[in-house]
């Protein structure tokens, strides 16, 4: 919890607001982050080598080329979409159990970063799609539809969370939301599975190891940087939503101090601003 | 459940007497359907076959408007507070509202299921697949419903948050109904039965988790 708080304001001297979210540690976790990007952009784009395989037809080549690249984004991005959910409804949960700001705050950083990461996935099994399957979207595959569903979901769930309202209220029908869309996050990485006969994707590739070397390693690679992406947004975004709540509750103190100022004001006897012609 | 069956009663008799499902609800409910008639060129052969789909689209749209009523009434004169200080428990209070609006949504169904025979030409084979199928699918959105509906009920922007949240929850209803009735109708070749198992399953999963979560929101909302 500390990690997440950092330099929270209440942490800070009276009066003095944090310029910034970061800290030592979100500074650590961003240069590793960084340098793993960098790590991966060279594994990806350098090292590791095109799919092509020898074809049935004498001197043919197949596989998916150079857009087998973009399985280095599209697979870390897509199991830290479930993990970002999973976390949102996790928090969800713990919030509708103990009622702590904290969780309510977790929740909606994990969203946010859950939702940015289903649209990376999708993204990114679009443009693969285009070269390997002929198409941008196909419709008779169920985890390309399932996972539309679920980004959409979530989007309702932030659209509810952007509503002025009561801070509790909103903590509190944002933590059932975020619970009930948790149902659609296995029915999306099961539906290769479930749904055998109904999909163009794969089963999954890491699992049964069905590839190795070097591109193995940098599937894995970008699993661990974009890991370390994450985690390093959800800290910061955490403090943000901390910083936003304070500010919230500065500006509302502010303005009862205001009305008080004026109602003390008005009251005859009550100084110069009361005795006035 | 005697309680959740007077609270179901409350709001059907609400609903008798304002005739809000009969003069708004049901219209529109068929004018989708004629709509989509239009969309696909009011081709008989393509009506006939894609009957399961656009009938679904148009019962999940139509629960959208029950649901927003649904929520309304409780709002007209703050009754909601006055269901919670009568005593009886939240989830009882679910209940009976799923079971008003299943009611509804169930009479509604049987007026677009003749609307499809009618203008779509579309043909029952498997009578008892239909009606299981479409009663799963009924009680997962009346489920599904309430429980957002009352998500979405004081923020002022109801009638826009409602469908935004509400439309990919219905995904899987959507997907599963329209597959078991392509069997029940004989417009597609798949096993009806397994997918009102997963309709069961999604009606189940709400109907529990409604129950359990309608009391913190009822709260949120006191």
């Amino acid at each position: 919890m500390s990690i997440l708080l950092g330099r929270s304001p209440d942490r800070q001297p009276p009066g003095a607001a944090p310029a910034h979210t970061g800290s030592r540690t979100t500074r650590l976790l961003g240069g590793l982050a960084l340098a793993g990007l960098v790590g991966l952009g060279l594994c990806a784009f350098v090292f590791s080598p095109a799919d092509s395989r020898p074809g049935p037809e004498a001197g043919a080549r197949i596989g998916q080329f150079d857009a087998v690249r973009l399985m280095y984004v599209h697979v870390p991005a897509a199991i830290w979409t479930y993990a970002a959910l999973g976390a949102c409804a996790l928090a969800s949960a713990v919030y509708l159990w103990h009622r702590g700001a904290w969780w309510d705050r977790l929740a909606h950083a994990c969203a946010e970063i859950g939702v940015v990461l289903c649209a990376v996935t999708l993204l990114t099994g679009m443009i693969w799609g285009r070269p390997v399957w002929g198409t941008w979207w196909e419709w008779g595959d169920v985890r390309l539809v399932t996972t539309l569903v679920l980004f959409l979901a979530y989007a309702g769930y932030l659209a509810l969370r952007s509503v002025p309202g009561a801070p509790e209220a909103r903590a509190r029908r944002s933590a059932v939301l975020g619970l009930g869309g948790a149902v659609l996050i296995p029915i999306v990485n099961r539906s290769v599975e479930w749904w055998e006969n109904r999909t163009l994707h794969q089963q999954s590739t890491l699992e049964e190891l069905r590839i190795e070397d070097l591109t193995l390693f940098t599937l894995v690679l970008g699993i661990f940087v974009m890991g370390a992406v994450v985690l390093w947004l959800a800290v910061h975004r955490f403090r943000v939503a901390w910083l936003e709540a304070e500010a919230e509750s500065a500006g509302l103190q502010a303005a009862l101090a205001e009305r008080r100022a004026e109602a003390a004001a008005a009251e005859p006897g009550a100084g110069a601003g009361g005795s006035g012609p | 459940m005697r309680e959740a069956l007077l609270v179901a009663a409350k709001d059907l008799r609400i609903e008798m007497r304002s005739r809000v499902l009969l003069f708004q609800v049901a219209p529109f409910a068929v004018a989708t359907l004629v709509l989509l008639g239009f969309a696909l060129d009011a081709d008989r052969s393509a009506l006939r076959n894609f009957s399961p789909g656009l009938f679904w689209v148009a019962v999940l749209l139509t629960a959208l408007l029950a649901a927003q009523r649904s929520v309304a009434v409780e709002h007209a004169g703050r009754a909601a507070d006055a269901l919670l200080l009568s005593g009886v428990g939240p989830a009882r209070i679910f209940a009976g509202k799923a079971l008003a609006l299943a009611a509804q949504l169930a009479a509604l169904e049987v007026g677009l299921g003749v609307a499809m025979v009618v203008l779509y030409d579309a043909r029952i084979e498997h009578f008892g697949l239909a009606v299981a199928s479409a009663a799963a699918a009924t009680v997962g959105i009346a489920a599904a419903g309430t429980l957002y509906g009352v998500l979405a009920a004081p923020m002022g922007v109801r009638e826009t948050l409602l469908p935004v949240m509400l439309l990919p929850v219905f995904a899987p209803v959507l997907i599963g109904a329209t597959r078991a009735f392509g069997d029940a109708l004989g417009t597609a070749a798949t096993n009806g039965w397994a997918w009102f198992g997963l309709l069961g399953l999604f009606a189940l999963v709400y109907a529990v988790f409604g129950a359990l979560a309608y009391g913190p929101l009822l709260e949120a909302e006191a």
